[in-house]
């Protein structure tokens, strides 16, 4: 066993021989954050009093849902046989919807560590992000975490693991970052077998960003991996794909608090301030370089990230508008991924549609303005952006079905994705049955193992973003995992389902659906609004139509009676009170034509049943 | 008066009043109503604050109850006089419960007589009390007669057994044509209160009691329907499902019923639940609530009205009795009402009555309603061209709706 190092690599003055660059590829819940903590431990950057759980994970809605969604960068000492090393951990965010912010990580890396839970095995999301870093030529260690838990399986997941990768199982580590078992291990294969960096210390400075953090008193806080060359402080930055230039303020290493350092030279990782207050002025697989003596060619894998989910995100409370703009706003300085432009609905009033790079980053955004700023929101179904071609050529982009043209359509194309499901055999037929409901096309199968499959489907996106996993996890009693990437578009048959209230169009809850399915959704949709608004002074017609064509039709009988029979001497306070408390209600009616809706009724038609019921668990 | 009490400020121990209440007060009629809680039986559906004979003790017993609420009148009179509200002699009394009549008709007499003491009592004043038909007899009627009741409400409900047995009303139907005939020939005037939409009564079951009490021919008639509050016996057996749920279109469909009915026999609507066979024969105690008048509730649990002020007794009989024989006001809470608050409680109420609502009351903004209510065939077009909110049939069973529609936002 090593000890702790002795003495630590001093940063801007550390040989590229002794540096290990790693992140660690995992599924939410397999441990992740319970094994850095454990690692800042035992390498002694952080002092075991001082341990918060899940140190590294820093906004509260991480830490309580157990995901990582920003990550960071710690340096952390190491000495094997009898030489310090400086280990650089690179926390990685472990979900689907985050898949370019995973590989600007792993672009920073020699290697990755799987881990994987030795009672579950490999997840779907855990496999795609293990193909990238194969692809990225990452050095892979494969670990199997909570092999102190009764239901762990180590040989069987081992094996998984081995055939996955390569090699024996008998060199898959097993660790528990619980109890500790294994972790220095862990680090002395970390230093004995990853590749150290390479990179041209006389060129001139490259510095590839994997992450870019709003912080509220320094301003934007930038995660780098120096390339090439040398950055320093004081010194102008040149952002390459923007051009434009910035004073470096301070530049540091964390370890895991911040430490201004005299610069980061080839194969260190550390974080810059140059006092920008917004992300997208430094985004995440941009290269930096030095102003004065600029680098010729950036670093490959830039793009920009493309919202794939788009939602009308409403105030209940109308004149909550303001406060919902300054908090996307805020919101905004710190996710380069969050797009939204106003919009108006005539049901809901003024909002926001917003862009989501998908289904969880909405989820995520949505529960941090409704808990950081104190906002009762309404957000519309999900859908995807829409090209519609009209007979004249024109081109239109819809992300709102209310914007769906009226015109005649020549053609329309929806954008598709390539889903990996993994799950036990045993849910194959229930699977398969579940994408083809969702028009989807298999693309194969393969066995992971005995008893676990690989599936490939490609599935429109719009299939997938409203209620799938739900389905997928209730389908696979809980052990289907889903990944999935942007796949190009495909023209289908589709329609827009609108909702009609007494003849009055409701656009909240338009739709667009494949024909096939727009009966369905019609009856579905009117359905629901006939149990979920109330009656009125006069009969309501609940109607779902193409244009003008009639699917669907419920109706809301009158009301007959709303009267309190009696109202004595002792009833009069009381009575007056409830009157007071009706009318507030009323306040929080929406009015569609002469229909009172309640707000509740959005928000119930809105909702799917199995986000229902996971609402009432929570 | 259900027994759940609103939420107030507290009231001062020597039960003054702000100086509001007395703010026009000697052009107000002013009334007395006297709450008897106590029952032979708790009926399922009933959550008013009653109690049944043995369960008190003390002041509050039933023996010693006239006493207490006797010393309650001499309490008002004199808080009345303190808070600068000038004399005024009594215009009507009401005597209600709980079940009046289960004290001696001697008990009632003697609180009567010492209100009128008190105060004095107007020409052609109404004096009430509630009945229920097991409690009265020939004798106890002519009492109260002597006494200075004027009329009697009897506690009826239904005709019908099946429909009797789920209110937990004791009587036999037959009893009541008995009691009406007793109190006519003491020369008292005879109102009947019925009950409809209990679970499992039919159309025609309604249908056999409203014929059934007009067949008495009554001067007055209430028809309530059934309201199922939360605490009963009725509410938890319709929670367990032992019984059918409220179905409000079957309370429209009685409602309408009812006012076809006894419009036919000859009686005439006055507020939502309650005709009167000649618009002098409408129970002017009640009207007093609703226009807004000021009245004395004396019992636990009772409400009073002055000029705006509005309170109410603390609730136990026990308690109750404590507080005044130490001399203390029995006011539990109170609530001052500001003009807005006046305004709103005078629309909600006034929108109920025949006589309705005055449309110079309404704000602008509900003034402007009026014309889509007309349109919607809630408010009477003639009336309403007289400057008059009157309700039609379908307006009276939307009256809730109507006054959320008229109210300022």
């Amino acid at each position: 066993m090593s000890p702790m190092a002795r003495t630590a690599p001093v940063p801007a003055a550390t040989d590229p021989a002794i540096i290990r660059n790693f992140c660690i590829i995992a599924h939410i819940d397999h441990g992740k954050s319970t094994l850095a903590d454990r690692m800042l431990q035992s390498t002694g950057v952080v002092q075991a009093r001082d341990m918060k759980a899940q140190y590294l994970d820093r906004m509260d809605i991480e830490r309580e849902r157990g995901i990582t969604i920003k990550s960071q960068a710690v340096r952390m000492p190491w000495e094997v046989d009898g030489v310090s090393y400086a280990l650089n951990m690179i926390d990685t965010p472990g979900h689907v919807d985050f898949t370019y912010e995973v590989s600007r990580s792993l672009a920073a890396c020699e290697g990755a560590i799987l881990l994987v839970d030795a009672a579950q095995g490999i997840e779907a999301q855990t496999l795609a992000n293990l193909y990238l870093a194969m692809e990225n030529n990452l050095t892979i260690i494969p670990v199997l975490n909570k092999i102190d838990l009764p239901a762990a399986q180590p040989e069987k997941y081992a094996a998984e693991l081995a055939s996955l990768i390569g090699g024996d199982p008998e060199d898959v580590l097993r660790v528990s970052g619980k109890t500790g078992v294994g972790v220095e291990a862990l680090l002395d294969k970390i230093v004995r077998d990853l590749p150290a960096p390479e990179g041209d210390p006389n060129a001139p400075a490259r510095a590839m960003i994997f992450d870019s953090v709003y912080d509220t008193y320094r301003g934007v806080v930038t995660y780098v991996r120096v390339v090439d060359g040398m950055l320093h402080p004081r010194e102008r930055i040149q952002m390459m794909s923007t051009r434009a230039s910035h004073e470096l303020l301070e530049i540091g290493v964390s370890s895991p608090e911040p430490t201004p350092s005299k610069g980061l030279g080839v194969g260190e990782v550390g974080y810059l301030i140059t006092g920008v207050k917004d992300v997208r002025q430094s985004k995440v697989g941009d290269t930096v370089t030095n102003l004065a003596k600029p680098a010729a060619q950036s670093l490959p894998g830039y793009a920009d990230a493309k919202p794939m989910v788009f939602s009308g995100l409403y105030p209940l409370d109308g004149a909550d508008y303001p406060v919902l703009r300054d908090a996307l706003e805020k919101l905004m300085l710190n996710d380069a991924a969050l797009v939204y432009e106003p919009e108006t609905s005539a049901a809901l009033g003024f909002g926001f549609r917003v862009g989501f790079l998908g289904l969880l980053h909405l989820e995520i955004t949505r529960e941090r303005l409704e808990r950081e700023y104190n906002l009762d929101l309404i957000s519309t179904a999900p859908n995807v952006e829409y090209e519609v071609t009209l007979e004249d050529k024109k081109v239109v982009r819809v992300t709102n079905p209310s914007e769906y043209p009226t015109g005649k359509i020549a053609e329309v194309r929806e954008p598709m994705v390539s889903a990996t499901i993994l799950a036990p055999n045993e849910f194959v037929g229930a699977i398969m049955e579940l994408c083809q409901s969702r028009r989807g096309v298999m693309g194969g199968m393969d066995y992971l193992s005995e008893d676990r499959v690989e599936i490939r489907y490609r599935l429109p996106l719009a299939e997938i973003v409203f209620d799938f996993f739900d389905i997928l996890k209730s389908k696979t009693r809980g052990y289907g995992s889903l990944d999935w990437k942007a796949d190009g578009e495909q023209v289908a048959d589709l329609v827009k389902v609108d909702i009609m209230l007494q003849g009055e169009q409701v656009d909240a809850f338009s739709a667009i659906t494949h024909r096939d399915k727009a009966y369905s959704y019609g009856v579905m949709m009117t359905g629901k609004l006939r149990e979920l608004i109330p009656r009125q002074q006069f009969e309501v017609p609940i109607q779902a139509a193409i244009g003008s064509r009639i699917i669907a039709r419920e109706s809301i009988r009158a009301i007959r009676k709303d009267v309190l029979a009696k109202c004595y001497g002792g009833d009069i306070s009381r009575k007056r009170k409830l009157l007071e408390k009706q009318k507030e209600g009323k306040k929080r009616m929406k009015m569609v034509g002469t229909v009172e809706v309640p707000q509740e009724a959005f928000i119930a038609a809105l909702t799917t049943d199995e986000s229902k019921d996971k609402a009432k668990k929570k | 008066m259900p027994s759940v009490l609103p939420l107030g400020d507290p009231a001062p121990s020597d039960g003054l009043l702000p100086a509001q209440a007395a703010d026009g007060a000697a052009v107000r009629a002013f009334g007395l109503y006297v709450h008897i809680p106590f029952c032979a039986v708790r009926c399922g559906y009933c959550d008013f604050n009653t109690y049944t004979a043995t369960e008190l003790g003390g002041g509050a017993s039933q023996d010693a109850y006239a006493r207490t609420a006797v010393s309650e009148v001499a309490l008002a009179a004199t808080v009345l006089a303190r808070s600068g509200v000038p004399d005024r002699k009594l215009g009507t009394v009401f005597f209600g419960g709980g079940t009046p009549t289960l004290l001696p008709a001697d008990d009632l007499a003697m609180i009567l007589r010492a209100a009128i003491g008190q105060w004095g009592i107007e020409d052609g004043a109404e004096v009430t009390t509630e009945a229920n038909p097991d409690s009265v007899t020939r004798e106890s009627l002519a009492v109260l007669k002597d006494a200075g009741f004027t009329r009697v409400s009897f506690g009826m409900q239904s005709a019908v057994p099946h429909v009797l047995k789920v209110l937990d009303r004791t009587h036999t139907p037959s009893r009541v044509p008995q009691v009406v005939q007793w109190a006519r020939e003491a020369g008292l005037a005879v109102s009947l209160d019925l009950i409809y939409g209990t679970p499992g009564e039919s159309l025609a079951d309604w249908r056999h009691s409203l014929e059934t009490a007009l067949s008495y021919q009554p001067d007055h008639i209430s028809a309530y329907a059934l309201i199922v509050e939360e605490g009963t016996k009725l509410a938890a057996q319709m929670r367990r499902g032992e019984v059918p749920g409220i179905d409000d279109d079957d309370h429209a469909d009685k409602y309408e019923l009812a006012d076809e009915l006894i419009t036919e026999a000859g009686l005439g609507w006055y507020e939502v639940s309650n005709w009167a066979r000649t618009p002098e024969q409408a129970c002017r105690h009640n009207l007093a609530y609703w226009r807004g008048d000021d009245w004395w509730g004396i019992g636990p649990g009772a409400h009073s009205h002055v000029g705006g002020v509005r309170w109410w007794n603390v609730k136990h009989p026990s308690a109750y009795a404590n507080r005044l024989s130490q001399g203390l006001s029995p006011a539990a809470g109170r609530e001052t009402l500001d003009a807005e608050t006046r305004t709103l409680e005078r629309v909600m109420l006034e929108a109920r009555l025949q006589s309705g609502l005055e449309v110079s009351t309404l704000s602008p903004g509900g003034r402007h309603e009026v014309a889509g209510l007309i349109a919607d065939g809630l408010v009477d077009p003639p009336a309403a061209f007289r400057g008059r909110l009157v309700l039609t049939l379908k307006g009276r069973l939307l009256a809730d709706a109507v006054v959320r529609r008229i109210l300022p936002d």
